[in-house]
């Protein structure tokens, strides 16, 4: 195997001598000279040979201290280029738009799902403080740098037109600034999800179950769910696994070549796929919001006050209810609310 | 109108880095950042050759497609430049040129980059023609005198070739047809998605 690989890559070289040499003898643009030579090879070859026999680069030596200079010519520069200003923009317009219109779509024929027995006037601790924190400072974060990423891909299309250039420029600069310094407490607030919610979040067999079931989403059943149901457990393990993989590659983007193996074609790849799972996440994020306000009567209360409805925990969250009532903390009147008598 | 290129042929290239010297004189580029460079491909073995490269004023820019906030255009003459005062510095520039061309004054440090430099084509940028404040932006705007780029004037060897593409692809091919080999016009591929003269 070696010895041939070593004699195509000798062959290669000749070839590439070669027709270096000849071609360039039949590339005269002049006709007079055109019509004494005969053409050995098609135009343009010897650039492309070289791409080839290189394996995609052509690299040298410089005299400069900058190394990333040795690299004369990167082709792989146009597919970065095509990438950004089309794949990026489709991956995200269909992302983005196809969930509102799904969500538009699901509202239009569901509605707000409502409370089937109706709100009990008493309610249970569904979330702590610390939860809470996690929750809200991964959800502020991420709505900031979900809109300062969006105007790094769709700006320039959608605001630049509307603002003119300086204010564009104005606004974008600071972006970039609060894109780059908010990825630091939205990294916090996911590890510390993670942590809070991971017991909460691996698979059991009630998941199974919820899916069979459409979650309750399709139809009007409630499936029964442990503190969190199958269809939340997907949230949290796309915010952790696509959170963990957003933050890592824009870190990667904010200290460019200074980790390992970011040469140039690492920095595109980290671009590329923090782009395309930050719109994918954006899309999920959309559903997430839908469901857990204009979606679901009760469900706000959760991250809101930190306490549910008691009929919408038995509804949504049947098994975790019994955990709770079992584990001795009982539902607690609201403060201020009179015993009903015989209850 | 003319378009306007690069040509640097490998064959004449003697690696003597005036190119780069002139060019960093020129338009007092600052320590750090190298608007042109010379690369040496095999270097010390048979084939070696040595090629001067800077931004090549791509046709259908790659810097130009990817900036988020639009800030290059081209002349009409088919020169690519950029405003500093629009530029914010992200570095996607530099991840779509082929050519390495884009520099920053930083490297990385929370994305601070600074404003992007790179090879005017000793064209200045948006201000007013050879005043100072497109001096200490841009350097020097030699094409506004009706000059061609320094690198290229005063290279010994005519290595390196600039003006109006069709006029020196024609003198690179005449001098490969008269001295029977060369080895291409490095980039033009890969710039201008064109064929002529290798």
């Amino acid at each position: 195997m070696m010895g041939i690989r070593t004699r195509l890559r000798t062959a290669l070289v000749a070839l590439v001598l070669g027709v270096g040499i000849g071609l360039a003898a039949a590339t005269a643009t002049a006709p007079e000279a055109a019509a004494q030579q005969q053409p050995a090879a098609p135009p343009a070859a010897t650039e492309q040979m070289l791409f080839n026999y290189l394996q995609g680069n052509v690299q040298g030596r410089v005299t400069i201290p900058d190394r990333r200079a040795a690299t004369l010519i990167q082709p792989a520069g146009r597919d970065f280029q095509d990438f950004w200003r089309s794949t990026m923009k489709w991956i995200g317009g269909i992302a983005i738009l196809g969930m509102l219109a799904v969500l538009a779509i699901f509202y239009l024929v569901r509605g707000t799902i409502r409370i089937e027995a109706g709100p009990s006037g008493r309610t249970i601790q569904r979330f702590n403080g610390v939860e809470r924190f996690a929750h809200w400072l991964t959800a502020s974060t991420f709505i900031v740098l979900g809109i300062t990423g969006l105007n790094i891909t769709f700006g320039r299309e959608l605001l630049l037109p509307l603002i003119g250039p300086d204010a564009f420029t104005a606004w974008s600069e600071l972006a970039k600034v609060a894109h780059n310094y908010l990825s630091f407490p939205f990294t916090l607030g996911v590890a510390l999800m993670l942590v809070l919610w991971i017991k909460d979040n691996l698979p059991s067999a009630t998941d199974a179950r919820w899916f069979a079931e459409g979650g309750g989403l399709i139809g009007h059943g409630h499936p029964p769910a442990r503190k969190f149901n199958a269809g939340q457990k997907l949230i949290f393990w796309s915010v952790v696994l696509g959170g963990a993989a957003i933050a890592v590659t824009g870190y990667i983007m904010m200290f460019p070549f200074q980790f390992w193996a970011t040469d140039i074609a690492g920095m595109q790849l980290a671009i590329q796929l923090h782009g395309i799972i930050a719109l994918v996440m954006i899309a999920i994020i959309l559903a997430h919001i839908y469901i857990g306000s204009l979606g679901m009567e009760g469900a706000f209360a959760a991250m809101g006050t930190g306490r549910v409805d008691l009929n919408w925990a038995k509804e949504h969250h049947s098994l975790w209810v019994d955990e709770m009532m079992s584990g001795g903390r009982a539902a607690a009147a609201p403060p201020g609310a009179r015993s009903a008598g015989a209850d | 109108m003319a378009r306007m290129k690069f040509l640097c042929d490998a064959d004449r290239c003697i690696e003597c880095n005036a190119c780069v010297t002139a060019c960093k004189n020129e338009h007092e580029v600052p320590w750090g950042i190298n608007r042109r460079r010379v690369v040496t491909i095999n270097d010390g073995k048979p084939g070696e050759r040595s090629i001067s490269m800077a931004c090549m004023h791509c046709t259908d820019a790659p810097c130009a497609a990817v900036c988020p906030v639009d800030c290059f255009y081209t002349t009409a003459d088919g020169v690519v430049l950029h405003s500093k005062d629009l530029c914010i510095g992200c570095g996607y520039c530099f991840y779509a040129c082929p050519f390495g061309a884009p520099q920053y004054p930083r490297l990385g440090n929370f994305g601070s980059r600074g404003k992007m430099d790179k090879c005017t084509y000793c064209a200045g940028g948006p201000e007013a023609d050879s005043t100072p404040a497109e001096y200490a932006k841009y350097g020097s705007n030699r094409l506004a005198e009706g000059k061609l780029p320094l690198c290229a004037e005063m290279c010994s060897t005519k290595a390196l070739l600039a003006g109006d593409g069709d006029i020196i692809a024609q003198i690179y091919a005449e001098r490969v047809t008269t001295r029977g080999y060369g080895s291409g016009a490095w980039g033009w591929r890969t710039a201008y998605k064109d064929m002529v003269a290798g």
